[in-house]
């Protein structure tokens, strides 16, 4: 068996290594008229573009795809260039018609995502034409020798039962040397994903059969990421399984997470593509989908038709009744442990993490101060959006709502949720994310805390402060801390993942959705003491 | 202002000092000689195993001391002088006191076996013992066997810390069955398949003979009394038990026998000097506990009521109904009011168990009025309030199996056995006995 698990690391290993390979192999270099319909297709006013494109990527030379990038986004430099120029000289002339008619001629958007769409045309030797094989050595042959590693603990995990031998002496889950490898790769990944993704085209090669089979279109680098998340929450959605086969609520929740992951997150959006509908993830609720009252998205929604006006309505109703309503009666954990996307990444790929959570008082004083401000954030990103978007004007109080839009998408959007929420996984625990910055975890979090049925029981004088419960919290509650003073755990924070129930040696922990009464329950004196506490003091 | 000195920095100790901050603005002062701060002694056995670091058993945070200006001071106690008022340490620094209390806990028994001081003997009850381990037993490469002698719960939480780390271990108990002065036959037959399940070399009825060194003066093997046999070995843990820690009292006036005396009100002999926990022994024994409670519960309640009394609230200590828990490799053991190893004249018992065979209840009831005694439940959680109140209420035996849903404090979605327990016991005892659907009106309602 444990040959079986060194051959799956090895195997992994070779193919996260190709994978990581792929990156540098192919060469980029367009035809006339591939630019030539491109030009047209993206309606460029610019008279330079063509020719600056041309001559950086309609070549002979064998680009790699860093060549490639640079020279694409230098063309786009000088056409810009060229009508800053035209501008400042129009402007030193005062000729104020002619300088206003520049401006069209300048292009925007991000010169990565410009540099991605052309390399994505460019053609590519080794991933683009072999992509069955190269998709093989790649992800098939992470998935295989990930399976081949973890399947095995069926029988050398022993009995079922909690299992966590040796945690904190291994080096990948202990912030040892593989830890550290693990966050640098992630966290790469995560910037080269969402900064520049004309570096990782080779990847989205890879899945484009995959995508043209669903949406038909080609994928872009979100489609890999889609595809990239849900095969990765399987692989280890197996490795939960096993773990975690004696507990019936673990199964469960793991399993619907993965559903909601794959068809609702997944599949969905991309068949609605398909019938030329807007992409649209049913169970992503606002604050946590921020842009659902941002211009773009209200204007798309309205231009469907009725299926976009469904859309609007559901996405209301989903934040401002399903959600709450659910959180009364089960807590947020309904959403948070059993629907959300972002938590199904953490439950499964993030599991073997969990106990690096800090858990000082200083880190949960940091939390509330940082997940809070996010969530006052997004509110006033939103009334921007929604007033302008009523009122026809861009900025509000003199600050442009678009502003307000990119600084939310870069800091929480793209740096928080991605590159710090996963990527920090191996270092701070695996719900970084959740636990300080989620909008919609803040939101769930008030309404569980102050008007729920939901809470952790611990069970009378049991406790033994031993602290598995709260080294196993991944939101970095010190569950002990309430469980050896016979407190119910009413926090906001808690995502209801029943781990800390289910490590716990003295059967001290169960997740109930009770009556409200008695669901807050200060005591002084623990059951099994016939002490009085609350007679002693009335009778003084 | 009154200067509270409390020997030892277990639950009990650190259990009073807490409560008398809460009540009071006493100077507080804690001696260990163990560590500086509080930890779970319970969850030692998780730090070699890997579950957590050192750090995750200490509930409190270091501020937390100075915050509640508890102040700890490291260092080991030789005497204590009861006319000076002060203890003396070690090093002859003395320390005077308004108040004492003596919580210094146990310490494992050891019963005069040749060799039993030798290097890679220990108990497994000290951080220093961990430590000790750590050294002679990191792996299977350096510690080829290990024998652990003396059954119950120490010995087989050892035997399940060499077995997470692949350690080939021999496990001698004296009893014919594992922990079976405690445990009625059956639960005590399940655990040793558990045992024997997890592949731990389980030899019952046997004792040590003695322990034999190599050159070194390092154990090199053991000696079974009764067979003569001699397994090769490099550890050897020491699990026979605990006794009161207290020899540095023994010159003291402070009157001991096996602990520290205590009447109800936790106090010693001398005036203003307690003794709470795993030391304290009480001059009778209070209804059917024994005298001297080595258990993590009853050192804590001891210090919620000592704590009492030296804030001039005198409080007798008052258990109520016994309970206890605990784990057994894969299985989980609750037990409320009293099920003892034979059952006794008046005792009825009702034994169901799960066909995975690891999964039981035991219930205890009079034979004559069904009132119900207590209940051991071995792979399915309960809840403690519900016992609680039913012990209180005498409760028929009946009326137990009846709202045995209200008991039950598995994880949700777990498969209940409730119905086929009141099967089985209907059966048994010609009984129509109809299984309440839960109701949280009745979980929450005071007794």
């Amino acid at each position: 068996m444990k040959i079986i698990k060194q051959t799956g690391l090895i195997i992994f290993l070779i193919g996260l290594s190709i994978f990581i390979g792929t990156i540098f192999t192919g060469s980029f270099r367009l035809e006339q008229a591939e630019l030539d319909s491109f030009i047209k297709e993206k309606q460029y006013k610019s008279t330079v573009i063509n020719d600056e494109l041309s001559k950086a990527v309609v070549t002979s030379e064998d680009l790699n795809i860093f060549q490639f990038s640079s020279r694409v986004i230098k063309a786009y430099e000088n056409s810009n260039t060229h009508y800053n120029g035209l501008i400042a000289k129009y402007d030193a002339e005062k000729n104020w018609a002619k300088k206003g008619e520049q401006y069209q001629y300048k292009i925007f958007g991000k010169p990565h995502s410009l540099s991605f769409t052309l390399a994505k045309k460019a053609g590519n030797r080794l991933a683009s034409d072999n992509t069955g094989l190269m998709w093989f050595l790649t992800f098939g042959l992470g998935i295989i020798g990930a399976l081949l590693f973890i399947v095995p603990d069926v029988v050398l995990l022993g009995n079922a039962g909690i299992k966590n031998d040796g945690i904190f002496l291994n080096a990948a889950t202990n912030r040892g040397w593989i830890g550290w490898f693990a966050f640098i790769f992630l966290v790469t990944f995560y910037i080269l994903l969402y900064f520049y993704p004309d570096f990782i085209v080779n990847w989205v090669y890879l899945v484009d059969p995959i995508s043209e089979s669903i949406s038909g279109n080609p994928a872009s680098q979100w489609f890999l990421y889609g595809f990239l998340y849900c095969t990765v929450m399987s692989v280890m959605a197996v490795r939960m399984y096993i773990k975690y086969r004696h507990n019936k609520y673990q199964i469960l929740r793991t399993t619907s997470v993965l559903f909601f992951q794959i068809v609702f997150a997944f599949l969905i959006p991309e068949i609605l593509v398909r019938f030329e509908k807007p992409w649209y993830d049913f169970k992503n609720a606002f604050p946590l989908d921020y842009d659902f009252f941002f211009k773009w998205n209200l204007d798309e929604l309205l231009a469907s038709g009725g299926f976009g006006l469904f859309i609007l309505v559901w996405g209301v109703i989903l934040t401002i009744i399903i959600v709450p309503v659910m959180v009364y009666f089960f807590g947020k954990r309904w959403y948070c442990s059993w629907v959300c996307g972002c938590g199904g990444l953490a439950e499964t790929l993030g599991d073997p993490y969990r106990q690096l959570s800090s858990k000082t008082l200083l880190s949960w004083r940091v939390e509330r101060i940082v997940i809070h401000t996010v969530l006052i954030f997004v509110l006033v990103m939103t009334g921007f959006a929604l007033y302008t978007f009523f009122s026809g004007a861009n900025e509000v109080i003199g600050i442009k709502t678009q502003t307000i839009q990119d600084i939310y998408g870069f800091l929480i959007g793209a740096i928080f949720a991605g590159v710090i929420g996963t990527g920090f996984y191996p270092i701070f625990g695996n719900r970084v994310w959740c636990r300080f910055g989620c909008p919609l975890a803040a939101y769930l979090g008030f309404i569980q805390r102050f008007k729920s049925r939901f809470r952790i029981t611990t069970n009378g004088g049991q406790c033994i402060s031993c602290g598995n419960c709260s080294t196993y919290c991944e939101q970095g509650i010190d569950v002990r801390a309430y469980a050896q003073k016979g407190e119910n755990i009413v926090r906001s924070s808690c995502v209801g993942c029943g781990v800390c129930s289910a490590v716990c040696p003295r059967g001290v922990l169960k997740l109930e959705n009770g009556p409200e009464k008695g669901r807050i329950n200060p005591t002084e004196i623990l059951l099994g003491n016939d002490v009085n506490l609350m007679d002693l003091i009335n009778e003084k | 202002m009154e200067h509270v000195v409390i020997i030892g920095n277990g639950i009990s100790g650190v259990t009073a000092a807490r409560h008398i901050r809460k009540l009071s603005d006493k100077r507080i002062t804690i001696i260990s000689s163990e560590t500086k701060y509080f930890f779970s002694r319970t969850a030692l056995m998780y730090v070699y195993m890997g579950h957590m670091k050192f750090e995750h058993t200490q509930p409190y945070e270091p501020w937390f001391w100075k915050k509640n200006r508890i102040v700890l001071k490291k260092g080991l106690i030789s005497k204590i002088n009861t006319s000076n008022k002060e203890v003396i340490f070690d090093n002859n620094e003395t320390l005077a006191y308004d108040k004492l209390i003596i919580a210094t806990g146990s310490k494992p028994n050891k019963f005069g076996w040749k060799g039993q001081d030798l290097e890679g003997v220990m108990g497994m009850y000290h951080k220093q013992d961990l430590e000790k381990l750590e050294k002679f037993a990191p792996d299977n490469k350096t510690c080829k066997r290990a024998v652990i002698v003396g059954g119950g719960l120490i010995g087989i939480e050892l035997a399940e810390m060499l077995h997470s780390r692949n350690i080939p271990v021999t496990f001698l108990v004296r009893d014919k069955s594992f922990w079976n002065g405690v445990l009625p036959a059956q639960e005590s037959e399940m655990l040793n398949k558990e045992i024997l399940a997890n592949h731990i070399d389980l030899r019952l009825g046997v004792n040590l003979k003695e322990i034999k060194a190599d050159e070194n003066g390092h154990v090199k093997s053991i000696i079974i009394e009764e067979t003569g046999e001699e397994i090769q070995c490099n550890v050897v843990g020491l699990t026979a038990g605990v006794s009161p820690n207290i020899d540095f009292i023994k010159e003291s006036e402070i009157e001991i026998e096996r602990g520290v005396k205590v009447n109800r009100f936790l106090e010693t002999n001398i005036k203003n000097i307690y003794a709470i926990g795993d030391c304290a022994q009480q001059h009778n024994a209070i209804n059917q506990r024994p005298p001297i409670e080595a258990v993590w519960y009853t050192g804590r309640m001891m210090g919620e009521t000592v704590a009492q009394t030296i804030c001039d609230n005198k409080t007798a200590y008052k258990p109520g109904h016994w309970f206890n828990s605990a784990k057994f490799m894969d299985i989980e053991y609750q037990t409320y009011g009293w099920v003892w190893a034979e059952t006794k004249e008046n005792e009825a018992r009702f034994y169901w168990e799960h066909q995975s065979g690891k999964k039981c209840i035991h219930i205890n009831y009079d034979k004559k009025t069904h009132q119900f005694i207590g209940i051991n439940t071995f792979g399915i959680r309960m809840r403690h309030h519900f016992f609680d109140k039913v012990l209180t209420e005498k409760r028929s035996v009946e009326y137990v199996l009846e709202h045995l849903a209200d008991a039950n404090f598995d994880p949700e979605f777990y498969k209940l056995h409730e119905p086929e327990i009141i099967a089985q016991f209907n059966k048994e005892n010609n009984s129509t006995i109809q299984l309440k659907k839960k109701s949280w009106i009745r979980i929450f309602s005071k007794s």
